[in-house]
């Protein structure tokens, strides 16, 4: 079986975000990026199956612009197989990126593509979903146990309440989450082996694929700042200061 | 025993600074065939780079020259130069020391510099490892250097493998060459292990506090350029303060103290803050907003305390040795200068052997030996250090004399009957409230199951003699809130929130009995500076 997992491009998660002086994005210049923690947390999914004996295959995917190369490299030394970079720069939302992700799978036909839940840059949470409706298969989100056997995957969700078993018939969508597995590191001789395995850039709109976004983003703020607290002595004085202010 | 991958190369370099990365890209220019790597213990090469900086641009132009055409993130030219005298209301503006005259010089973020010269390296296929600590050197049998080991990754916070424990790789190499920049822990081993400073002076540090600042637009004017002395300080204390006006309405503001203070309350994050509370500072800060803070040690004992920088297998360069030019502020010339000069020497020698008198012989050192007694002189309070100053530089450092440095962790006064100066300080309400609210803007993460990388050998001496006589120091001069004294049922026992440590090494130069060990924690960790 061939397993294809997804991985994005985003700001580190050390990073303090910030909104650049135009408002209309964020600071991205001399800021640290990295994978999307959900997708390492793929990445090394798939590589379980793999050393199972489950897969023979792990490809890599990504989309945007040629920087993400850097971590398709670190997704290579982490163990997968091949990759392949969606070029792109144009702006993209979820829908646009699974119409996109849907062609690459269609020419490699996986029996699993694994992706994160979400993307901690904009925590849409929506590309597995909609990338599982167009394929047409089943979908296991949030995920964070996988049990392969033959055609079927156990998957156990966690779910607002608590925890789901579900079987899907594979090939199938499945998200992680974070408690699935921790991601291997990364080893010096494999950075090097890295270099030399497969890379291919395919450019975004050689795919056919309608991926201009229907919805765009008009501004960005922060959130309002926390106004400073006043202690109270009593409990009487917290409800006077309630009070005064209309609260209760 | 743990099997551990070896890889062979011609040249290791051990740190991603500037002279690191000269040393590794002028090899490769002068010698394309041999294999060259780069350790560096942040996640990003410039993630933990911090410095000033105003850069002196000869030796980029040299190594880089295609730098002026593709700048990187920050670089400003630097414009008027102000050097004042602080007190606490005042500044008074002082004739700016002709060493400290910037014409033609750039502010850089030393950072985001050294970031693009990672990117430079990796176009020379030079092998770029960011996230890479290197724990320990290598020797064979004839006691030479033979490479670095890298510290493992995954070992839990009791010393035991755990679940994704990778031990680290060691690399063998024909040449070792340490550019951890200042309290490098792989270069303290070597130069006890090979003697290195056998008669010189003693070494003697600095602690220097960086912010970046997006300020509110219009307040500055890009490439002006201010150091002050004074205020906060008291007159015994050795510092002073920068400030780096960019463009973008950033500045580049800091404070450093000499880690020769005596005065054992005295707290140099405390300074730093003080000074930005100083009306003429505090105006232009205020409505700003912090975007990155940092703290590290720099190395300023000069000419007279500089080691003997070859050994068998390895050298030492830039301010793993200590060749910053501490009177003009500025080390990242000599550091590069440094650097290309080892790749120049390894290039045509083919050993280490030599290069100290090589670089004894060239134009680094007559620049270090000009300014060599500057330094020192203030040793006896402000005055008489300008009054040398100034004496030092009109006779450009000819006087047939040398002053001595002393060490840092004996400078300290006992608490017994001793009384701090007034350093007459204010309320202050500007961020970072204190030390944990600076830490935040490093950015900084360590797992925090992995074994604390402050090696402390007594810890009851802690609570008992250095409690007594000097009131525990380290939980004041670190700039980190990494110590802290803590009482459990009556009992008090040191703390160490090692998960908070920006890798600034001053607890390994200021403690006064010389028992902390700062090793380097698992590769990636420590923190995230954005452009300092």
């Amino acid at each position: 079986m061939k397993i294809i997992a997804c991985i994005k491009r985003v700001i580190d998660y050390n990073v303090r975000v910030q909104i650049n002086r135009e408002g209309n994005g964020v600071v991205t210049d001399g800021v640290k990026m990295s994978m999307n923690p959900f997708d390492e947390i793929a990445i090394e999914e798939g590589l379980r199956l793999k050393e199972k004996g489950i897969a023979d295959e792990l490809i890599v995917v990504s989309i945007g612009g040629s920087d993400s190369q850097q971590q398709l490299r670190t997704a290579l030394a982490m163990g997968a197989d091949r990759a392949i970079l969606i070029e792109n720069t144009d702006d993209l939302v979820p829908l646009g990126a699974a119409k996109l992700l849907l062609k690459v799978i269609e020419k490699e036909q996986p029996g699993l593509v694994i992706l994160g839940k979400q993307a901690i840059d904009d925590d849409r949470n929506q590309t597995g979903q909609m990338l599982a409706a167009l394929w047409n298969r089943p979908q296991a989100t949030f995920a964070s146990e996988i049990v392969v056997e033959g055609d079927t995957a156990t998957v156990t969700r966690e779910v607002d309440a608590g925890m789901e078993t579900i079987e899907i018939d594979l090939p199938a969508v499945i998200t992680t989450d974070l408690r699935l597995n921790e991601p291997r590191f990364v080893k010096m001789p494999d950075i090097m082996k890295a270099k030399k395995k497969p890379l291919d850039v395919i450019a975004a709109d050689s795919l056919g694929a309608d991926s201009a976004p229907a919805v765009g983003t008009s501004d960005y703020s922060p959130p309002p700042t926390r106004e400073s607290g006043v202690i109270v002595e009593s409990v009487d004085d917290l409800v006077n200061a309630l009070k005064a202010r209309g609260l209760v | 025993m743990i099997e551990r991958d070896v890889m062979e190369y011609d040249l290791v370099v051990v740190g991603a600074g500037p002279a690191g990365l000269a040393t590794a890209i002028r090899y490769k220019q002068l010698n394309p065939e041999d294999s060259v790597c780069i350790l560096e213990k942040a996640s990003e090469i410039g993630a933990q780079i911090l410095s000033g900086a105003v850069m002196e641009p000869k030796l980029l132009d040299t190594l880089l020259p295609e730098w002026r055409d593709n700048k990187p993130a920050i670089c400003v030219e630097a414009r008027k130069d102000r050097f004042a005298y602080l007190t606490k209301n005042k500044s008074i503006r002082l004739p700016t020391p002709p060493q400290q005259k910037n014409h033609g010089n750039f502010i850089v973020s030393l950072g985001s510099l050294c970031h693009w010269m990672g990117t430079k390296a990796e176009e020379l296929e030079i092998d770029v490892f960011p996230g890479f600590s290197a724990a320990d050197a290598l020797f064979n049998e004839q006691n030479e250097v033979i490479g670095v080991r890298c510290g493992d990754m995954g070992v839990a916070k009791d010393g035991t493998e755990g679940p994704g424990y990778a031990p680290g790789v060691d690399i063998h190499a024909k040449f070792t060459v340490l550019s951890e920049g200042c309290r490098g822990s792989i270069s303290k081993q070597l130069i006890k292990k090979y003697a290195l400073d056998a008669g010189k002076s003693p070494q003697t540090y600095g602690l220097g506090f960086k912010e970046l600042w997006q300020l509110p637009a219009g307040r500055t004017t890009a490439g002006n350029i201010q150091h002050t002395i004074g205020w906060p300080l008291d007159s015994a204390t050795y510092g002073g303060s920068y400030m780096y006006q960019l463009d973008q309405d950033r500045l580049s503001i800091g404070f450093v103290t000499g880690l020769d203070y005596a005065d054992p309350d005295f707290s140099p994050f405390e300074a730093f803050q003080q000074f930005k509370h100083h009306p003429q500072i505090k105006a232009l800060l205020d409505g700003g907003e912090i975007l990155s803070s940092g703290a590290r040690t720099i190395i300023e004992g000069g000419l007279q305390s500089l080691p003997k920088q070859d050994m068998p297998g390895a050298l030492l360069v830039g301010d793993s040795a200590g060749t910053i030019n501490v009177v003009k502020i500025k080390g990242i010339h000599m550091a590069m200068g440094s650097g290309v000069l080892a790749a120049e020497h390894l290039s045509e020698t083919k050993t280490t052997e030599g290069y100290d008198a090589k670089w004894r012989a060239s134009n680094l050192n007559t620049e270090l030996h000009k300014i060599r007694n500057i330094r020192p002189g203030f040793t006896k309070g402000l005055w008489r250090g300008l009054i040398t100053a100034a004496i030092e530089t009109v006779t450009f450092g000819k006087l047939p004399r040398t002053l001595e440095n002393h060490s840092d962790h004996d400078s300290l006064n006992k608490l017994d009957g001793y009384q701090s100066p007034d350093y007459k300080w204010v309320d202050r309400d500007l961020p970072p409230r204190d030390r944990l609210a600076s830490v935040y803007f490093a950015s900084n993460e360590h797992d925090e199951d992995q074994p604390i990388h402050l090696k402390v050998t007594d810890t009851d001496l802690c609570v008992t003699k250095c409690t007594e006589e000097y009131g525990n120091p380290c939980t004041r001069f670190c700039p980190a809130g990494v110590y802290e004294i803590v009482e459990e049922e009556g009992n008090k026992r040191l703390q160490i929130n090692s998960a908070n440590c920006v890798h600034c090494k001053a607890c390994d130069i200021k403690d006064p009995y010389q028992q902390i060990n700062w090793v380097t924690p698992e590769g990636g960790s420590g923190p995230n500076y954005q452009n300092l």
